[in-house]
Parts: structure tokens; sequence; C-alpha cells
């Protein structure tokens, strides 16, 4: 059984259909990258996956249960962690604050701990600076930081949208160097990107979202080697 | 020395708006609306004590304590009630609730205390302080007020900084799905605050009967208003802008009284605040809020 499970999912804002009847899976330990253009839906789809939005139609199965009808805060203590667009970072909060909020919904003092040390071990420049406000970090910084506070509720997945965009190319190369750990040290990752290259390449398999709906699936190696996503995504 | 029994007295005064001023200011930090209800819920506090005391013979610090039970109740309920379904309305649409929700509150005390004007008799029975030869005398309301509003700024922001409810509060605050993507009950901690401004507007309201008798339905809207203004003066959705622009706000307007025109000291108190916004549109410890587009 898939961890993860997308039956015809539907989204609407207002009248207008971002997302039209998808389906997709993830699987326990795999690497799946979400791919396409702007304003294809990727972001609309992480978002009803973990609450923020509700769909009109569709099924998400989470371990076997469908978590479409619960309430948004309840989804992050069954294992589920979504590093959002654009950081969304607490900038009025230390660094160490936002890190103690991602484990909100955890109770054991010594497990939360044990979390702390390893993002501190993950991301140095985060323990660095943790008495810091989060609004004055750079950019990859906060990156960091939204990626160290999603693992700090100890996801068994984790959903990440966009983390490389807007940084410099050492930086993504940093990010995507620790999602290759955070995956190694047995999270499952659904990740969304623009740069499908990077994404491609650790993804395992990967979905290629267009207007709302999925038009190729498959094994991410294979799809970098596909002539039409070489045109449309990898600028080849 | 009348100087500084002026002084003393505007800080308690001012003591009193900077309780009512964290209700304003905590209620606009994470729900972003003007809950103008609010020096209603106050009025609503003084007669539940003066009832409980008056009435029912009850010890004073019981019937606070009733009374603030009873506004924590009332402040949730209107928020449930009243601003709730608004969560994704307009502004204006918000600002009118609760315009609507204030005149509510009013008639309805007006229907179940009556119009007639009580005389609220003071909770402190503390005796009075005198200093230097009996020149300098201050009142044990005056001490309480004070000491309470003291208390109460020093418990809040150890509540805010050091629990997970405070955090969270300043999370939602902050983003409210960046929040709830952390497992933050957004609903749950906007009634908290709800229930935190209204069970403080209690204190204020008793600590304000007790230094100004008289008590009316009316009688919330005007420290309500001046409140109101203390949190934007400080910096709305600022706890300790709302403390400052508490206390200038009552020794402004003492001081005003005292040496300028006892007609005119609440005109002086807005004519401040129009100067400091012209200033500072932010308030003095105000911080600019991004929209977010
Ligand atoms: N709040 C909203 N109200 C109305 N329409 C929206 C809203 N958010 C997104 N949309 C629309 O839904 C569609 C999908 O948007 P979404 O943000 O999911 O795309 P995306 O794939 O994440 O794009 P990007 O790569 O630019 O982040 C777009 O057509 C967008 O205009
Ligand atoms: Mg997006």
């Amino acid at each position: 059984m898939a961890m993860l499970e997308v039956k015809n999912l539907e989204v609407h804002y207002g009248v207008i259909q971002a997302i039209k009847g998808i389906s997709f899976e993830v699987n326990e330990g795999e690497v799946i990258a979400l791919i396409g253009a702007n304003g294809a839906g990727k972001t609309t789809t992480l978002q009803t996956i973990t609450g923020m939005l509700k769909p009109s139609a569709g099924e998400i199965l989470f371990g076997g249960q469908d978590i479409s009808k619960i309430p948004g805060h309840k989804i992050v203590s069954m294992g589920m962690a979504h590093v959002p667009e654009g950081r969304r970072v607490f900038a009025e909060l230390s660094v160490y604050e936002n890190l103690k909020l991602g484990a909100y919904t955890r109770k054991d003092k010594a497990e939360i701990a044990e979390s702390l040390a390893r993002v501190y071990k993950s991301f140095p420049r985060l323990e660095e600076r943790k008495n810091q406000l989060a609004g004055t970090l750079s950019g990859g910084e906060q990156q960091m930081l939204a990626m160290g506070r999603a693992l700090m509720s100890k996801p068994k997945i984790v959903l990440m949208d966009e983390p490389s965009m807007g940084l410099s190319p050492i930086l993504v190369e940093e990010i995507f160097n620790i999602i290759r750990e955070i995956s190694a040290g047995g999270t499952t990752v659904l990740l969304v990107e623009q740069n499908a290259k990077k994404a491609l390449a650790i993804a395992d398999r990967a979905y290629v979202l267009e207007t709302g709906k999925i038009v190729l699936s498959g094994d991410a190696k294979e799809m970098m080697n596909n002539d039409s996503i070489k045109k449309a995504y990898l600028g080849e | 020395m009348n100087f500084l029994s002026y002084l003393i007295n505007g800080i308690s005064l001012g003591s009193v708006y900077a309780i009512i001023a964290l209700g304003y200011t905590m209620v606009y930090g994470i729900a972003k609306m003007l809950n103008f209800a609010h020096g209603d819920v106050i009025m609503i506090g003084c007669y539940v004590t003066f009832l409980a005391m008056s009435g029912q013979g009850i010890h004073p610090l019981a019937a606070v304590i009733i009374s603030i039970v009873v506004c924590t109740l009332l402040g949730i309920a209107v928020e449930k009630i009243a601003y709730k379904p608004l969560r994704r309305a307009t502004p204006l649409a918000v600002l009118i609730t609760a315009i609507g929700v204030s005149y509510f509150l009013q008639n309805a005390a007006l229907l179940l205390f009556g119009a007639d004007t009580k005389s609220f008799s003071s909770v402190v029975t503390l005796p009075a302080l005198k200093l230097a030869d009996g020149a300098l005398t201050i009142s044990g309301t005056t001490i309480v007020t004070i000491a309470a509003c003291i208390v109460i700024m020093v418990a809040l922001m150890l509540f805010i900084k050091k629990t997970k409810a405070g955090q969270a509060m300043l999370a939602v605050s902050e983003d409210k799905d960046a929040a709830q993507l952390m497992g933050v009950n957004v609903n749950a901690t906007i009634s908290l605050t709800f229930a935190i401004g209204s069970g403080l507007a209690a204190i204020a309201g008793v600590l304000f009967c007790s230094a100004y008798p008289t008590l009316t339905p009316y009688t919330g809207s005007m420290p309500g208003i001046k409140a109101f203004t203390a949190a934007v003066f400080g910096g709305i959705g600022s706890i300790p802008g709302a403390l400052i622009g508490g206390i200038l706000l009552g020794i402004i307007e003492i001081l005003g009284r005292a040496y300028i025109s006892s007609q005119l000291s609440d005109a002086i108190v807005f004519a401040v605040l129009i100067v400091v916004l012209l200033v500072k549109p932010t308030g003095i410890l105000g911080k600019q809020i991004h929209e977010k587009v």
C-alpha cells in the first residue's frame, strides 16, 4: 500500500478549477518529483494534501486513511510536514522559536531536543544564528529554517514546495544535498520544483502537471531522456 | 506635591487604559480586526461585579472573579457567533459587525439592568497611603490599579514568551496558514486571545468603576475609545505599545484636566493622538505592516 495516495483530486478557487482530477501515489522511502510550469497547480496540490485547502472532489489517503476531511492542524501529528512555497518562516520569532514551533504537536522533551540537535547538525548555520530573528536571515538561511522547522515534527513524509526558488546555484546545490540526506535518513519526500533538472536527478519517480492535469508520469531517469520533457522543462 | 499627585493618578488611569488596550491590541494582532465591542465587555463586567457585590453580598474578590469568568465566556461567544463567520470577509464588514455587537451589548444591558445610574462601590478595601506628612495621599484603588497593571503585563509577557500557547499566538498573528502547518489550531488560538482580552477587560472595568463609580450601560464606551486610542498611540499589535500608550494617555488626560481645562481634557487626548499619528503613522512602537499581495 502506498504511503500517500491521491485519487481523482479536484480543487476549485471559487468557480475556477485549479486541479482537474489528478491521481498519484508516493511509496514509503521514495523521492517523488512533481514538476510543471507556473500556474500548473503544484502548490494547490500540496496545500490540499496538508489541509490548507479543501478539495471539491477526490480522496487523499495517508497510511490508508482519508485525510481530506480532517482539520488541517491535525495532519502534522499524523506524520506529514510541509515546507511551504516562499518559506513562510515566522519573521518576528527567533530561529530557535521557529524550530520549537515545528515541534508544536510533540510532547516528549528529550525527543524534541534530539530532533533539534539533528537539525542543527544538518544546518550548522541555524545553530550559529539560533537567537537571531528569522526575518533577518538571508533567503537561503530562511529556506534552511523552513526545512529544519518541518523536520522538527519528525515527519514520515515531507512535502516541499520549490525549496530552490530564488537561491544562488551554490545554495541550490546545498539544498538538494540536504534533500538527499533527508531521504537517506528514511523520510519520504514529495518535491515540487520548477528546477526540473535537479528534481529529476534526485527523484525516484516523477509526475508532470499541466494546467491541473497529470500529463506524464514515470521513472525520473527515463523522464530526463524524454524528448518532450527535455524541450518543455529542461531547456535543452 | 500636587503635580506628583496628578502624575500618580494619571499613571493609575493610564494603567486601566493599558489593560483595556491589551485586549484591542492582541485581538488586532491575531484577527486583524478592531473589536469595537471590547469597551462594552468592560461595562458588562462592571454590572456583573456590581450585582454580585450589592445584590448577592458576595465578597469583592469573588465578585471580580465571577466577572472575569463571565466576560471571558462573553468574549469567546462574541467571537464565535459574530466574528468567526466573517473570517474571510472584508475589513469593513467586520468593522460594521463589531459596531453592531457594541450596540447589541449596550441595549442588552439597558434591558437587563435598566437605564438608571448605579453607584459602584470600590472593590478595593486597602487604606489610602499617606506620604510626606499627609501632603501626598495615594488611594488604595490607585495602588491596586497600578500593581494590577504591572502584574498583568509581566504575566502576559511571560505567557507569550514562555508557553506553547503564547508562541502559537505569535505564530497565528504572523501567518495563520504557516501556524496551521505547525499543527496549531488557529480557531482555538483566536478564541483564546478573545478570552484573555475579555477577561482582562473585566479586571480593567472593575478598577475603572472603583475609581469613577457611576455605572450605566454606556460606561464602557469612553474608556473603550480611549484605550483604543492608547493602543493606536503605542502601536497597534504591540503589547509593550499598549502599556506605553495607555500610561501616556492617562497622564496626558489627568494633567490636561488639572492644568489646562477639565472640559477640554478629552479633546487634548485626541489631539495628541493625531499629532503622534502625523509624525509616526504606526504609533510609538508600531511596525510597518507589510500587506501580503
Ligand atoms: N488564491 C487563489 N485564488 C484564485 N486562483 C488561484 C489562487 N491560487 C492559485 N490560483 C490559480 O490556480 C492555478 C494553480 O496555481 P498554483 O499556485 O497551484 O500553481 P503552481 O503550479 O504552484 O505555480 P508556480 O510554479 O508559479 O508556483 C493558477 O491558475 C492560479 O492562478
Ligand atoms: Mg507554486
